[in-house]
């Protein structure tokens, strides 16, 4: 038995191999929620007979449905997912090619949101009750109603057509240009990113206000601390793993709406892929981002939860 | 995990417990309700409006709403269309009332079909325990994994383009999200001392859960599937801006922003009135799911 993060890591990583198999055996089993025979629906109107004998192949169609969904996951462990159905590239290939986009998109919003997020939480919850308080929270239920599409939408009318202050569609690779990436990647962060303010805003003010108003607190401010210093010092600090465990949450809702955003501002990211080919029955496509994106997301929880028990030894301790 | 339902189980437990030492409930009272919280009662008002307009649509419209005058393109807003044309000169207006059905169809089917899914397997698992229990909550875990509108656009793949496919793949990505909040909830409920009562009195298993632990159980489900209307609403009108979900020349909020994001240079003033219609009914869900929070749960305040 190991203890402390190493122990707690393994301990999750153990949680992870149901959630893993139910995940891909999700994405596995899309094929048979089509009508009529799957080998014939994804080679589509105009396949060739070896074509449609290809695909069925691929998939294993002639064998039991867990025997199928078996050799499908040795082949997708063994990094091949098939290939596209109208460019016949690998899909592993198109999606790793596309992934840098929707993820700095994300992470650039996860960013904007928190700073913006996180103060705005703070000063909410420091001036409870006050004017700038009710704003703050009429502003974040803003936050999280309004689409997001609509209000990239918006963004390039003012700020692209109107000022011409940023490119209106188009994406920029990271990896060869970064400052130029992060240039054209901002309106749609900001757009993508109203969600994260609004949540991390209210769970800050919530969170910060229950520690403000616990019993240690009370006695700091007894023993004469200054409110500057029990803020920063103890009421922050307290709060930092929700803070964590909330915007690591957000990562979920961000690659979600990063699939309407993306098709917004013409960002060549997988969300822009898993629409496209949805939209064009290339179902190895779909089912190849649905995999590699539920696998980002459940990667990024483990991630999150490593990052709590390292700053705070109770939660590894707790486990 | 275990952190909230923890919580959640020394919030709900002591409800009951409290319940059982008082006289007879108080009748709630819907309209002093209404009247004493402003936010709900203007939520309340604004869907009433807007799902009246939804089924009288066709007596209520100026124009018919597919009915094109490529004399009148783009138009601004003016007597004649309150709202401007479109770019096939269909009333905007019209447009958006006929919309109006298709969002509050789709976000109805959507939390439909994940509460008739979530939340019998939610009450199943929680009852009966044990390794289904176990397989139940990791299946759970498994489909929550999913970036919901991700798993959407699989799944509508899958089974065919189209409002109403769209909409059953929305309602698979909510299952999961409702059925673990019903089997934390019927883990608390199940252990009550008036289940227990009822088991002594040798209550059937399926009296036990429609009687007893189903009424007792669903509180917060309500307040999620509220909610949930506004998270279904917004994913409607992202999968219909994709051309996934409500097919042309059918009318929907979010069909209407995708023609007018194509001609806003021409005609900005088009992408408003979806935009803000989508807007307003998410909030009305989301303040109205909030206003039953604080009902249902006196202790917690207002956000």
């Amino acid at each position: 038995m190991m203890y402390g993060v190493p122990g707690m890591v393994a301990q999750r990583l153990m949680q992870l191999v149901p959630v893993m198999i139910v995940a891909t055996f999700v994405v596995f089993s899309l094929v048979y929620m089509m009508p009529g025979d799957p080998a014939m629906m994804i080679a589509g109107d105009y396949a060739t007979a070896e074509r449609i004998a290809e695909i069925r192949q691929f998939y294993g169609f002639d064998r039991p449905m867990l025997v199928q969904y078996f050799f499908w996951l040795g082949n997708a462990v063994q990094g091949d997912l098939g290939h596209s159905l109208f460019s016949n590239e690998s899909v592993l290939r198109l999606i790793l090619s596309r992934l840098p986009h929707t993820v700095l998109l994300v992470l650039y919003a996860l960013v904007l949101g928190a700073a913006l997020g996180v103060p705005l939480g703070i000063l909410a919850a420091t001036r409870q009750g006050t004017t700038l308080d009710k704003i703050i929270t009429s502003v974040a239920s803003l936050g999280v109603a309004v689409p997001n599409f609509w209000l990239g939408i918006i963004l390039v009318t003012l700020f692209s057509l109107g000022y011409r202050w940023f490119p209106a569609t188009g994406a920029v690779s990271v990896f060869e240009k970064p400052l130029e990436a992060l240039y054209y990647a901002t309106l749609p962060a900001v757009a993508l990113s109203t969600g994260v303010v609004a949540v991390l805003a209210r769970q800050v003010r919530s969170a910060l206000l229950e520690v403000l108003g616990s019993q240690y607190i009370r006695t700091l401010r007894a023993k004469g601390l200054g409110s500057g210093a029990i803020l920063w010092k103890h009421g922050l600090r307290n709060v930092a793993a929700t803070m964590l465990t909330i915007a690591g949450l957000q990562v979920n809702r961000l690659f979600s709406s990063a699939v309407i955003i993306e098709a917004v501002f013409a960002i060549p990211g997988v969300g822009n892929l898993i629409s496209y080919s949805a939209l064009n029955k290339d179902f190895p496509v779909v089912q190849g981002v649905a995999l590699v994106l539920v696998l980002v997301v459940i990667l990024t929880n483990l991630l999150v939860d490593v990052l709590n028990a390292t700053f705070d030894p109770r939660v590894a301790a707790s486990t | 995990m275990t952190d909230t339902n923890m919580t959640a189980m020394t919030r709900t437990a002591a409800a009951p417990a409290a319940k059982a030492t008082l006289p007879p409930p108080v009748r709630f009272r819907f309209w002093a309700w209404l009247w004493g919280d402003k936010r709900a009662l203007i939520s309340l008002a604004y869907l009433s409006v807007l799902v009246l307009a939804a089924i009288f649509a066709p007596l209520i419209v100026p124009y018919a709403p597919n009915k094109q005058n490529l004399m009148d393109l783009l138009a601004p807003p003016s007597g004649a269309h309150w709202l401007g044309t479109d770019d096939l000169g269909r009333d905007t207006l019209s447009r958006l009332i006929y919309g109006s059905y298709n969002a509050l169809y789709a976000a109805s089917l959507a939390v439909g079909i994940g509460v008739a899914i979530g939340v019998p397997l939610g009450v199943f698992i929680g009852f009966v325990g044990g390794w289904i229990d176990q397989v139940g909550s990791r299946i759970i875990d498994g489909v929550l994994a999913f970036p919901p509108l991700v798993l959407a656009v699989a799944v509508t793949g899958a089974l065919g383009i189209g409002l109403t496919n769209a909409m059953i793949a929305v309602g698979f990505a909510f299952a999961p999200v409702l059925a673990r909040t019903m089997r934390a909830q019927t883990l608390v409920v199940k252990n009550a001392l008036y289940v227990e009562a009822a088991v002594g009195f040798g209550a059937s298993r399926l009296h036990l859960i429609l009687r007893h632990i189903l009424p007792n159980a669903i509180q917060p489900v309500i307040v999620e599937v509220t909610l949930m209307l506004a998270v279904a609403l917004l994913a409607e009108a992202g999968l219909s801006f994709l051309s996934l979900g409500v097919q042309p020349p059918e009318s929907s909020w979010g069909g209407m922003l995708a023609r007018a994001y194509h001609y806003v240079e021409v005609a900005p003033e088009q992408m408003y009135a979806p935009g803000f219609a989508i807007l307003f009914t998410a909030l009305a869900f989301n303040t109205l799911g909030e206003s039953i929070r604080v009902l249902l749960d006196p202790t917690i305040k207002r956000r």
